[in-house]
């Protein structure tokens, strides 16, 4: 239960970034959306996101700067295997999930739907 | 920066506007704007966290692995709600409490599918899918590109 407070508050928190980046910097939300991920690229490189997604779970893998952290998480997990060609066959690796139920969905939801409003 | 620049070739007329409409252009309410985006983003990942927690129960994940499915499950709701339309007036709402999880990037992939439907599958749907979050990917895969990069060097240089 507490986990799940701690995935609000740092749920909460990164998004509250995302906000200020939007309306104090005057971003549009794709920069912000940029920033963000690469925010998550880098701080995976520098080994703090995995202990946060220890700590907080659900609260740093559902932002988008998760994202960024599991393409790094993919590239090198497959470098250790394979050398370094794994950093381009291993980079999808992690986020294939996201990005194929995007699609698929996507794709899916554009069929079945019409735009409202 | 550029802005600055700008101004320099303006004339005293055009410069005179700009104060004109700076001084009433509507300020954007941080605070309570930051407030819905701490709630609406706050749920949205404890929500995650609540799938996570099933997923670790009932289908043997481990805290780490279960990370992926959860996303899925996100992804899949996120694009009914924005089929029925709902999603967009929550995001009216919460601004970046929506656009900043998993849950904006499958948002922006299905509502620019849906918005260009009329043009057809092929040249609509499937190649304007990815108008927002294409940025995203191509950010995201090429910062992850570099970083990997760096540290496989470090590595072989025999630090860290």
């Amino acid at each position: 239960m507490e986990k799940i407070i701690f995935a609000f508050l740092v749920g909460g928190g990164i998004c509250v970034i995302g906000q200020l980046l939007m309306d104090v910097l005057k971003l549009t939300p794709a920069h912000t959306m940029c920033a963000l991920v690469v925010t998550g690229a880098v701080l995976g490189g520098l080994g703090l996101y995995e202990p946060l997604i220890k700590f907080v779970g659900a609260g740093a893998t559902v932002p988008i700067s998760s994202f960024g952290n599991s393409l790094f998480k993919g590239a090198m997990a497959e470098a250790e295997r394979s050398g370094i060609i794994g950093v381009l066959t291993g980079i999808f690796e992690v986020t294939s999930a996201g990005i194929s139920a995007a699609i698929i969905f996507g794709f899916l939801g554009a069929l079945i739907f019409k735009p409202k409003g | 920066m550029s802005n600055r620049k700008k101004k320099k070739k303006l004339t005293p007329a055009q410069q005179e506007y700009q104060r004109f409409a700076k001084a009433r252009e509507m300020k954007r309410p941080v605070w309570s704007n930051a407030l819905r985006a701490f709630i609406a983003g706050g749920i949205i990942c404890a929500i995650g966290q609540g799938i996570q927690e099933f997923f670790i129960k009932y289908f043997n994940f481990t805290e780490v692995t279960a990370g992926n499915p959860t996303v899925a499950v996100l992804i899949f709701i996120s694009v009914l709600l924005t089929g029925f339309g709902i999603y967009d007036h929550i995001a009216q709402w919460a601004g970046a409490g929506t656009a900043v999880p998993v849950t904006g990037f499958a948002n922006s992939v299905v509502s620019a599918a849906m918005e260009h439907r009329s043009e057809g599958l092929v040249l609509g749907v499937s190649a304007k899918m990815f108008e927002l979050a294409g940025s995203v990917i191509v950010f995201g895969v090429f910062a992850a590109f570099v970083v990997a990069l760096i540290k496989l060097t470090i590595k072989a240089l025999g630090g860290i």
